[in-house]
C-alpha cells in the first residue's frame, strides 16, 4: 500500500484522495490497540437521526424523558441534521411511500453508520403483515444491526437494544 | 377482476349455508347449547334485538322538510335519534346539499366515505354533515348518500365513476374527496385539485378500498 | 442524459424569487409528513401538505377481521391516546349488536379516556416545547406523563397500547386501591399544572412567537370544518362531550374551554386548560362511580351485526373522532371509515401558513394538534 503511494505512476493526484489513503495506511500501521480507542470514542457518542416513521416514535420520545434518560448511556436524543449522525433508529412501520425516503436518508449518512430496527413492524411487518402498503420488515432495504422487539417496545427495551449495539461496536474492527 | 367478484359471491353462498346448518344443529340440541353458554357466562340473546324504536319528532320534522321540497328526487332511508340518512341521485346532489346548508343549517362535512357494492355494480359516496352554528343541531348528523356506477376495470379519472363535487357547497370536503378519489376511483367533477393524497406516487394497482382488491393472504 | 429522480421529485425551472422547500419527512419540525412550501424570502407563499407516509390501510384491514379482532390494530394510529380512538368503535359496535354496558364500566371508561387525554396532551405539549426550543417544556410534561402511564398500566397491564375498552365494557376491573392512588396523582398533577403556566405560557419569548400568528377566524374555522382545540380556540363552543354526551358525560361536572383569539397562542392554550377539566372529570367520576358491580357484558363468540350501519363520534385530544361502520350479517364489518380530527384539521395548514414567516411554521403546524399517523390511518 505504501509502495503504491510512493510510486510516481500510481500515486493519487488529488490531495483529499492522498489524505484518505494515508489515513488507511495509518490505521493499518497502528493496528489493534487503537481499534479499542476508536471504538470507545464511537460508542459513547451515537447520534440518532430524527426520522419518525410511525407510532414507535412516541416511545422513542419517552426514552429521552427524565424517567428513562438514554443520554446517560451515551446516546444523545434525536438530532436534526443527518449529515452529522451515525445511528438510524427505524421507529416502526415502513410504508411503501416512506421506503425510498428511508433509503435516501441512510445513503446520505457518513460512515460508519448503524441501524436499529425498533418495533415489530420494522422487523417483520408486525400487526400490519397483511396490509397492502406496508413493507414486511426493513431488512430488504437496510442492513440492520440490532432488532428491538415489541409493539411498541418499552423504553427499557430500547435502551437494552442500544447497549447491545454498543457491545457490537466494541467488538468490531474499526474501519 | 370479474373472476374476483365471482369468487366473492361463491364465498358468501357457502357461508350462508354454513350459518343455516349451524342454526339447524342449534335447534337440535338447544338445551345443551344453553347449558354451555350459561356455564361460560355468555349472553344468549340474538345478536341484534328487534326493538321498534320510536321515531324522534325533531329529526322527523327535518326529514319532512327535505322530502317535501324535493319529493321523488330524494329518498329518506332512516330517521333515528340524532341521525338522518337520505339518498339522492348524483345529478341532484348539489341542489340538495345547497338546501341542506342554507335551509337546514348544516355547515360542515365531518367525513366523506365510499362504500363499494360490487354485486349491484355501484359505489356509494356518503357525506356526513354536522353543524357548529345551530344550537339544536349540535348532536345531529345528516348522512347524504349518492350512488355512482362502478366499472369492473377501473380507470380512475376517465371512466364513468364520477359525481359532482360538493367542494363549493361545503368547503371542508376538499381533502376527504381527494381521499375518496384515490381509494375508490370516484372522480369528483369540479374539484379544483383532484390528485392523490395518501397512496405512494407510483401506485399502479386498482384503488385499494374496492372489494375486488384482495390483501395479502386473504 | 437525464438522471433518474426518486419518485415524487421534480426538477423545477429556477425562479430567482420563489424557492421550493421540502419540509420533511426527515426534518425536526415535521414528523411523518411532508410540507411542500414555497417561500419568497422569509415569507411562505404557498403550502401543499403531502401526508400518507404512514398510510397502513387500517380501514381495509378492518374488513377482514371480526369485531373483536379489530381492537388492537385500530388503536395503533394514536398509541398515546388509545382509549379515545377505540371509544367510538366500541360505542358503534355496541349499537350495532344491541349490547347494554354496565353502569360501573361506563365510569371506568370515562376515567380511562380522560387519563389518556392527559397523556396525549402532555406528549403534545412536550413536542411543542421542543419545536419552540424550550427544553424545560419537553422535560416537565414528559416526566409527568409517566405518572399517568403508570395509572393506566395498573388498570390495563400495558404501557401505551392498552386495548382496555372493548365492546360491552372494559377488559378487566380496576385494581384494588386504585381510587386513592388515582386521586392522589390527580391532585398532585393539578398543582404541577399551575407551574407550567409560569414557566411556559407566561414566557415572553413564547408569547412573542405565537401571539398574533396564524389567525383563524370564527367563520373560517366553521367553513373549513375544523374540530377540537383548533375550533374552540377560534371561539366556537363545540365539544362532543357536551353536545352529544356519550356514556356518563352528562352526569359529570366540567366546562368547555373556549378562547376567542384564534391565533397560535390560543391554540396552544386550549389543550392545556382542558387538562384541568380532565382532572375535574376524573375526580367527579371517581366520586360518582358505583363501588362494585359488573364491568363487562360478555358477547357471544364471533358476534354478527345486522344489515345496518352506524355513525358514532366522541371527543378526543385532537378533536372529534367518528366511526362509520357498515355491517352485512357477517362477523366482519363490511366497511369501517374512521374520520379523525387530525385529518380534518389538515385542511387548515395551507390556509394558515400562507403569508406567515417560515420561522413560525413549527408553531403553527404543531399548534394544529396534528398527529400524522392518525391522519394517514
Amino acid at each position: 500500500m505504501l509502495k503504491e503511494l510512493l510510486n510516481q505512476d500510481t500515486a493519487p493526484h488529488a490531495t483529499n484522495v492522498l489524505v484518505g489513503k494515508l489515513g488507511d495506511v495509518l490505521i493499518r500501521a497502528v493496528g489493534k490497540p487503537f481499534d479499542m480507542a476508536i471504538n470507545w470514542g464511537r460508542i459513547y457518542s451515537l447520534w440518532p437521526v430524527h426520522l419518525e416513521t410511525a407510532c414507535c416514535s412516541v416511545e422513542f420520545g419517552a426514552a429521552s424523558s427524565p424517567r428513562y434518560d438514554v443520554e446517560r448511556f451515551g446516546i444523545i436524543e434525536a438530532f436534526g441534521s443527518l449529515r452529522q449522525c451515525d445511528l438510524i433508529v427505524v421507529m416502526g412501520t415502513i410504508t411503501r411511500k416512506m421506503a425510498p425516503r428511508l433509503r435516501m436518508v441512510y445513503d446520505q449518512m457518513p460512515d460508519p453508520k448503524y441501524v436499529i430496527a425498533m418495533g415489530a413492524c420494522a422487523i417483520t411487518g408486525g400487526l400490519y403483515f397483511d396490509s397492502y402498503n406496508v413493507l414486511p420488515g426493513i431488512d430488504g432495504i437496510l442492513p440492520v444491526d440490532v432488532y428491538v422487539p415489541g409493539c411498541p417496545p418499552r423504553p427499557e427495551t430500547l435502551i437494552q437494544g442500544c447497549m447491545l449495539l454498543q457491545e457490537k461496536i466494541k467488538r468490531t474492527k474499526a474501519k | 377482476m370479474s373472476s374476483g367478484t365471482e369468487k366473492d359471491v361463491e364465498v358468501k353462498d357457502t357461508t350462508e349455508e354454513h350459518s343455516e346448518n349451524i342454526t339447524k344443529s342449534d335447534s337440535m340440541s338447544k338445551g345443551e347449547a344453553k347449558k354451555f353458554y350459561e356455564e361460560k357466562g355468555l349472553d344468549l340473546s340474538p345478536d341484534v334485538p328487534v326493538k321498534p324504536k320510536p321515531i324522534p319528532t325533531f329529526e322527523k320534522s327535518l326529514a319532512d322538510k327535505i322530502s317535501s321540497k324535493f319529493g321523488d328526487k330524494i329518498h329518506v332511508d332512516y330517521v333515528r335519534a340524532d341521525r338522518i340518512r337520505a339518498t339522492t341521485k348524483r345529478e341532484d346532489i348539489v341542489d340538495v346539499a345547497k338546501f341542506i346548508r342554507d335551509e337546514l343549517k348544516y355547515d360542515h362535512a365531518e367525513s366523506v366515505s365510499g362504500v363499494d357494492y360490487p354485486d349491484s355494480s355501484e359505489i356509494e359516496v356518503i357525506y356526513h354533515l354536522g353543524s357548529y352554528t345551530d344550537e339544536k343541531l349540535g348532536r345531529q348528523i345528516f348522512a347524504l348518500a349518492t350512488r355512482v356506477p362502478r366499472e369492473d376495470i377501473p380507470n380512475p379519472g376517465s371512466d364513468a365513476t364520477r359525481t359532482p363535487s360538493l367542494r363549493d357547497v361545503f368547503y371542508s370536503v376538499e381533502f376527504h374527496e381527494r381521499e375518496c378519489f384515490e381509494m375508490f376511483g370516484v372522480y369528483f367533477e369540479g374539484h379544483p385539485d383532484m390528485r392523490r393524497l395518501l397512496l405512494p406516487e407510483d401506485w399502479a394497482d386498482i384503488p385499494p378500498f374496492r372489494k375486488d382488491f384482495k390483501i395479502k393472504g386473504r | 442524459m437525464t438522471t433518474q429522480l426518486p419518485p415524487g421529485m421534480h426538477l423545477e425551472t429556477v425562479d430567482d424569487k420563489i424557492m421550493t422547500l421540502n419540509v420533511g419527512p426527515q426534518h425536526p419540525g415535521s414528523g411523518h409528513m411532508r410540507l411542500i412550501i414555497k417561500v419568497d424570502g422569509d415569507y411562505i407563499v404557498s403550502c401543499d401538505p403531502d401526508p400518507g407516509y404512514v398510510h397502513r390501510g387500517e380501514e381495509k384491514m378492518a374488513e377482514y377481521r371480526n369485531y373483536i379482532q379489530n381492537i388492537p390494530h385500530l388503536e395503533r394510529p394514536v398509541i398515546h391516546d388509545s382509549s379515545n380512538i377505540l371509544y367510538p368503535y366500541c360505542l358503534g359496535v355496541e349499537e350495532l349488536l344491541g349490547i347494554e354496558v354496565p353502569e360501573r364500566a361506563k365510569y371506568i371508561r370515562v376515567i380511562a379516556a380522560e387519563l389518556n387525554r392527559c397523556i396525549y396532551i402532555l406528549y403534545w405539549l412536550a413536542i411543542y416545547g421542543i419545536f419552540l426550543g424550550h427544553s424545560t417544556m419537553f422535560m416537565w410534561p414528559a416526566g409527568d406523563r409517566e405518572l399517568f402511564i403508570d395509572l393506566l398500566e395498573a388498570m390495563s397491564g400495558a404501557r401505551v397500547t392498552h386495548a382496555y375498552l372493548v365492546p360491552g365494557g372494559v377488559r378487566n376491573d380496576l385494581p384494588s386501591n386504585f381510587e386513592e392512588r388515582c386521586l392522589r396523582q390527580v391532585e398532585y398533577f393539578e398543582k404541577r399544572l399551575k407551574e407550567y403556566e409560569a414557566v411556559f405560557y407566561q414566557n415572553p419569548l413564547l408569547r412573542a412567537r405565537t401571539e398574533g400568528s396564524g389567525i383563524l377566524s370564527r367563520t373560517d374555522a366553521i367553513r373549513l370544518g375544523t374540530t377540537g382545540s383548533v375550533l374552540r380556540a377560534s371561539g366556537v363552543d363545540f365539544d362532543v362531550r357536551k353536545k352529544e354526551p356519550y356514556d356518563v358525560y352528562e352526569n359529570l361536572d366540567f366546562q368547555t374551554i373556549v378562547l376567542k383569539e384564534g391565533d397560535s397562542y390560543a391554540r396552544s392554550r386550549v389543550p392545556y386548560l382542558e387538562m384541568f377539566e380532565s382532572c375535574r372529570i376524573i375526580k367527579d367520576a371517581l366520586k360518582k362511580m358505583p363501588k362494585s358491580g359488573s364491568v363487562r357484558t360478555k358477547l357471544k363468540p364471533n358476534p354478527k351485526g345486522g344489515n345496518d350501519e352506524v355513525y358514532r363520534r366522541i371527543e378526543s385530544g385532537r378533536g372529534a373522532i367518528g366511526y362509520y361502520i357498515v355491517s352485512n350479517n357477517r362477523p366482519e364489518p363490511y366497511r369501517v371509515k374512521i374520520s379523525v380530527g387530525s385529518f380534518r384539521n389538515l385542511i387548515c395548514m395551507p390556509y394558515l401558513l400562507k403569508g406567515e414567516k417560515l420561522g413560525n411554521m413549527p408553531a403553527v403546524y404543531w399548534g394544529l394538534n396534528y398527529w400524522p399517523v392518525e391522519a394517514d390511518r
